[in-house]
């Protein structure tokens, strides 16, 4: 049963500290969307853990916690499973959504609460360029996704290999948990890019658990707020009259993830 | 006790392969490479718990790990090469998994707990030991590094447990340096080497003061009728070093009594400021860690460029990320502390296929690293300072030139956002407060960087210390950085801050002091890496990732609390006070006690002279044929002009999501000139970023070279949609041999041109960075002496705030059909052009020519205001300034970006050009290539009206043709692309 709540706004609670560094602009994408979005640091999470009951959406944005250092993710997660595992299995009993983008990603696959691991690149380097990317499975799976087929964001990392066995990937084939693969598209047909850039398995870019409310994926949504950071923007612009609330009228694409996990609760 | 974790990479490891490839060459075909995280712990660990840490550290998806001994599942080896840190280096991985111990055992105190972490290279096939020492050697830098090899049979039982603790000698803290009685050929020695140590006759390192200096610091103890401790003469000498007070800059030179600086970097503000009059947009100029201007109503940004090119020859990655991390600090410590919003970067190296290696000492055992090791380390820091920090690594440049190989110059800045109230308080003004607590935040203290300020001041060689080098450490910045720019800041919770850079405390202290008065220091209290560091050396080090602030006293438990809740380390050190003294004591008694008016203002004035230099180069032999159409696809592959697209898709440059034009543009993906971001989300105003250094033009005028770059830099940023009304510069002077009369009067003329051309165009300098002395002196392989100084180069940087992102242009071709013009003359303008330079290289000569281009101001002005108009009204589909390779390699990135073709003709050029190689290559200033759609073009022509413009000709599919009059350049798009991105292919 989803939880009516047409009163007040809908409250996300983003993670921070430690080197995560993209948590202010993933609060001004559930923002812009329509939410009401909490920076909490761990350490003040640890010290009121109960405050997580609080929220409808948990995001772990991107960033380096820790330098990745041990491996990309495996120290915040740790930090995380050590203070927080009761909260965070409270929290997921509940209809709630959580995301992890990029660094986040990695520390909820690390957490253990979506399946497979990220590793280094296939060539050994950060790289950050934008990627094409085919929505998989059935349609509506996933609150996150409704309603979009393709789209185009923005990677920037250096361990985004997505690794899982012959078997496991059968069974995520099987409970449609893959959410995105990378896919020749629009950006990588204008650049005349490779697909999949950093080698991942099965050209997977984001995988889904819990029915589909838990959400993880290499690319950055909220880097593709407007219109203007697409590579093919220059080539296409349209600038906007003057006078008309331009901020609104030139939106880029991955505002939409943001605006369904908003409306997932209307 | 001591015990390993190892952890082993399940299936296949890409690293290895990397590695491997690396090794072509040093090893067997058949040589297979396994790699092990290794973690030395050295605590007492119950079993239980030490399987406990070893799960922590291990993705069982991805990884196994075994304790003590090596995996059982590794295969056969050969050899084993460990990779560890040198005892007290800078270990980011160990202190992470210190922390995560802590963590997962509730540990409530750490201090007996420390973590050493390394790499261990398990090779096996037919591999001899002499290629496995190599294969060592480029895998470490000793001089922050170690590296032990064993075979297989020696360390069956695992590798040796020994932890690389620092161990220093036991020392009496605080000596007196008997300097009264002293004759000037030592005060001279201890100026050029440093005191000598107590026992022995080693010395501590350059104070690098000279002989007068000396003198001044003697007459002042004299006065006093004491000697001076050691810790005083040691900060003095951080205190006036070139490095801190730019003396070359600030000494009277020839007849300018006020010295340059004065004169005519800040006179050249001051005019501008009052000129622009309400319109003026500095805030904060010249006196703060960076320099300020508007942004908009709420907010300011910052802008700051350094350079750390010596560290960065010894220690390249180590040298770059410290540079990065550290110019990261400027921001943070601008005003009451700003928030790093992009960063910057410029390289110069040699040429990486030079793999020549000189040495610093001459029974050459001190080899320095040759071109493409610093270049690839130098690129790796920055990568990591900036990627780990989620500060967008933007704007870039590389440029090569011989004159780089032993002593590279490493540019590293920052642009920061500030509101421009704090709780109703101007955010640039900051004042420590007598009684406030002096406090130390962030990392610890240990030996690292001591002597860095002084080392930069002097010429390289066997004397620079290995102490100079250090590696940064992102997050525990990071961490500092949120804590202070996102939280403190807003809670009012100081009163002032400024960074710890060169001179560490000595020199930040001594700096905050000058607000209120003075201070005072106990310096037992400043929390070191590891004990046994003596007082002059904890005031001095420059240890990275500290700030000092100034935290009035009753709200210190705050700040304290806040500062523990996000892992950042805070001290109280000591106070400041309203006596005009700077009093350092420790364990109870006084060591030091300077007047604050003779440690800042004691240095003694010296009046610089200069002697007048001319150079003459021969003319080269152009070619005889017609056709230039090699010309141009050699040019465009030379390493001055071809893509590095490799290192700006490392560096994430979309990171705070404001991205709008970027380091790397169109379907060709070329790098651009000019970078555009929006730093407030909810607002459609951009920071536009450009920069310009023209080193080789050096060789023939430096004033020309100047105002070349600064004229490149402000064109740059009016090409792609700034304005000259909302613009300001940047200098970065480096020079060599500073000391010569000539090298000063090349400093002299590229000042004055600075002056003549920011007043000029009306942007004001905010902000600015000398390093003087970039020598290089040592040997050659032969044992030979050899001497290299770098061509003195002028960086400017230009930032400028847009009013509409949406209207910015990029330089790529857009359509085929649209019409291509230039803006500005063409001259016969070839003099120390990159042409020149390629003809001179293939005919072994110097022939470098004389005509180097010149900037006519009152031509240019005309254009860029032209400019402005056109891309205000949308006019433009295309823009490019024009720098090297002049307009033929202009119309060759233009197609490349667009992955389209060009059919231009250059017969109606406007300019002196009448050589075919002039109008295609000559370097002329002022100059923009433009494209327009044909819808636009009636009403582009008539903003032209009265600025030199020529229509070239249009863009077409793939065809690039250049007629004069005849064809003279013949070639496709696809072609261009291959070799405009060819060596950046090579480098992935």
């Amino acid at each position: 049963m989803k939880q009516k709540k047409k009163t007040s706004k809908l409250k996300v609670i983003i993670m921070s500290g430690y080197g995560l560094n993209c948590e202010e602009e993933t609060k001004f994408a559930f923002e812009t969307a329509g939410g009401l979005a909490d920076i909490a640091h761990i350490n003040d999470l640890i010290a009121k853990p109960k405050t997580l009951s609080r929220y409808d959406i948990l995001a772990f944005p991107g960033g380096f916690s820790y330098g990745d250092d041990t491996g990309s993710g495996k120290a915040y997660a740790n930090k995380f499973k050590n203070h927080l595992s009761k909260e965070l299995k409270e929290f997921l009993s509940r209809d709630t959504l959580v995301i992890g983008i990029c660094n986040g990603f990695q520390i909820i696959t690390s957490l253990g609460i979506l399946p497979g691991a990220l590793t280094y690149n296939k060539n050994g380097k950060y790289l950050d360029r934008w990627v094409d990317l085919k929505i998989e499975g059935k349609k509506n799976q996933s609150p996150w996704l409704k309603g979009i087929k393709k789209i185009s964001f923005p990677i920037a990392h250096g361990e985004g290999r997505y690794v899982i066995n012959q078997k496991e990937y059968k069974n995520l084939s099987k409970n449609h948990q893959i959410a995105l693969i990378y896919a020749k598209g629009e950006v990588c047909n204008f650049q005349n890019l490779e697909a999949n850039p950093n080698g991942s398995d099965y050209d997977i870019a984001g995988v889904l658990a819990y029915n589909g409310r838990v959400f993880g994926l290499m690319p950055h949504p909220e880097r593709a707020m407007f219109s203007h950071q697409s590579p093919l923007w220059s080539k296409n612009k349209k600038v906007p009259k003057e006078g008309l609330p331009r901020l609104n009228t030139r939106r880029g694409e991955g505002l939409q993830i943001f605006k369904n996990a908003i409306n997932y609760f209307k | 006790m001591i015990s390993r974790v190892y952890v082993k990479p399940k299936g296949l490891d890409n690293r290895a392969r990397l590695y491997l490839n690396g090794w072509s060459g040093l090893v067997p075909k058949n040589t297979k490479l396994q790699i092990l995280d290794s973690y030395k712990i050295k605590r007492n660990l119950k079993s239980k718990d030490l399987e406990k840490i070893a799960n922590f550290l291990t993705n069982p998806i991805l990884e196994e790990f075994s304790i003590n001994k090596l995996p059982s599942s590794i295969e056969n080896f050969t050899y084993a090469v460990e990779i560890g840190y040198l005892p007290g280096v800078t270990d980011n991985v160990g202190h992470t998994v210190k922390e995560t111990i802590t963590d997962l055992l509730h540990l409530k105190n750490n201090s007996n707990l420390e973590v050493y972490t390394s790499k261990v290279f398990l090779i096996s096939g037919n591999i001899k030991l002499d290629a496995v020492k190599k294969v060592a050697s480029s895998l470490h830098n000793p001089l922050i590094e170690s590296s032990f090899i064993a075979s297989a049979k020696e360390i069956k039982k695992g590798l040796p447990l020994k932890a690389p603790t620092v161990i220093l000698k036991k020392n009496i803290p605080v000596i007196k340096v008997p300097l009264l009685d002293l004759f000037e050929e030592e005060l001279i020695k201890i100026g050029r080497e440093g005191i000598k140590e107590e026992k022995g006759n080693t010395r501590r390192g350059p104070l690098a003061l000279d002989l007068p200096s000396m003198k001044a610091i003697q007459t002042y103890f004299a006065k006093l009728k004491r000697d001076p401790t050691d810790i005083e003469l040691e900060s003095l000498a951080q205190t006036w070093s070139e490095h801190c007070k730019h003396t070359i800059f600030a000494n009277p030179i020839d007849n300018i009594k006020d010295g340059l600086y004065k004169t005519y970097i800040k006179g050249a503000t001051n005019l501008i400021r009052k000129k622009k009059g309400k319109r003026d947009f500095c805030v904060s100029v010249f006196s703060d860690n960076s320099g300020g201007i508007i942004f908009d109503k709420n907010y300011l940004v910052t802008h700051k460029v350094e350079t750390h090119n010596s560290p960065s020859a010894l220690d390249p990655f180590g040298g770059a990320i410290t540079g990065i991390v550290g110019v990261n600090r400027d921001t943070i410590g601008f005003g009451l502390g700003a928030k790093p919003v992009a960063n910057v970067y410029g390289f110069c190296f040699g040429n990486p296929a030079d793999e020549q290696i000189f040495f610093k000492n001459k029974n050459l055992t001190q080899p320095m690293l040759p071109p493409k090791r610093i270049m690839d380390g130098v690129i790796k820091g920055i990568n990591v300072g900036g990627n780990c920090s989620g500060i967008p690594t933007l704007s870039g440049f590389m440029k090569f030139d011989d004159r780089y190989r032993a002593k590279p110059l490493v540019f590293a800045g920052t642009v920061g956002l500030i509101p421009r109230k704090i709780n109703g308080h101007p955010s640039h003004i900051k004042s420590a407060k007598a009684g406030d607590y002096i406090v130390m935040v962030g990392g610890r203290v240990g030996l690292d960087g001591i002597h860095g300020a002084t080392f930069s001041s002097v010429v390289m060689d066997s004397n620079s210390p290995a102490t100079a080098v250090q590696i940064g450490d992102p997050i525990t910045q990071k961490k500092l950085s949120d804590a202070v720019v996102k939280e403190a800041r807003d809670m009012n919770l100081y009163n002032s801050i400024t960074d710890n850079g060169a001179g560490g405390l000595s020199c930040s202290v001594a700096e905050m002091a000058k607000e209120c008065g003075g201070a005072r220091v106990n310096l037992e209290k400043v929390p070191l890496k590891y004990p046994g560091l003596r007082p002059w050396e904890i005031w001095i080090s420059e240890s990275q990732e500290r700030m000092t602030l100034s935290v009035p006293k009753k709200k210190w438990k705050t700040f304290q609390r806040l500062m523990q809740g996000r892992g950042v380390e805070a001290t109280t050190i000591g106070e400041f006070t309203n006596t005009p003294h700077c009093v350092v004591s420790y364990k109870g008694k006084k060591i030091m006690d300077i007047d604050m008016e003779f440690l800042h203002n004691g240095l003694p004035k010296q009046y610089l002279t200069t002697i007048p230099y001319s150079y003459t180069y021969a003319e080269p032999e152009l070619p005889r044929e017609l056709s230039r159409t090699k010309v141009l696809e050699n040019l465009l592959g030379t390493l001055n002009i071809n893509s590095f697209a490799f290192v700006s898709q490392q560096y994430d440059h979309e990171v705070q999501a404001g991205s709008v034009l970027k380091s790397l543009s169109g379907r060709g993906r070329i790098n651009t000139d000019t970078q555009v971001f929006r730093p407030v989300l909810s607002s459609n105003k951009g920071v536009i970023l450009s920069s310009a250094t023209y080193p080789s033009y050096s060789d023939i005028n430096t004033y020309h070279m100047a105002s070349c770059a600064l004229d490149t830099a402000v064109r740059n940023i009016v090409a792609s949609g700034g304005k000259l009304s909302h613009l300001a510069i940047l200098d970065n002077f480096c020079w060599s041999s500073s000391h010569e009369k000539k090298r000063l009067a090349e400093l002299v003329d590229s000042v004055k041109a600075c002056y003549d051309y920011a007043v000029g165009y009306g942007t004001p300098f905010i902000s600015g960075k000398d390093s003087m002395f970039n020598n290089f002196r040592g040997y050659n392989g032969k044992g030979k002496e050899v001497a290299i100084a770098i061509p003195p180069t002028l960086l400017i940087s230009a930032i400028g705030v847009m009013s509409d992102i949406y209207k910015v242009v990029s330089p790529e071709f857009k359509n085929t059909g649209d019409i291509i013009y230039l803006l500005g003359e063409t001259n016969n303008e070839l003099g120390a052009s990159e042409y020149y330079k390629l003809l001179a290289e293939k005919q072994g000569n110097n022939a470098l020519g004389n005509s180097v281009p010149k900037v006519n101001l009152k031509d240019n002005l005309k254009v860029y205001k032209m400019l402005e108009k056109a891309i205000q009204e949308e006019l433009l589909s295309s823009s490019l300034s024009v720098t090297s390779g002049g307009l033929a390699i202009a119309l060759a990135k233009a197609c490349v970006g667009g992955m389209l073709g060009c059919d231009v003709s250059v017969k109606n050029l406007s300019g002196n050009s009448i050589l075919i190689d002039a109008k295609l290559f000559s370097e002329s200033q002022g100059r923009v290539l433009v494209s327009v759609s044909l819808k636009n073009i009636k009403a582009f022509e008539k903003v032209t009206r009265g600025v030199s413009c020529a229509k070239l000709g249009k863009v077409t599919k793939e065809k690039i043709t250049i007629t004069d009059k005849r064809k003279v350049v013949k070639t496709t798009v696809k072609k261009l692309h291959t070799i405009y991105h060819k060596f950046s292919d090579s480098m992935k």
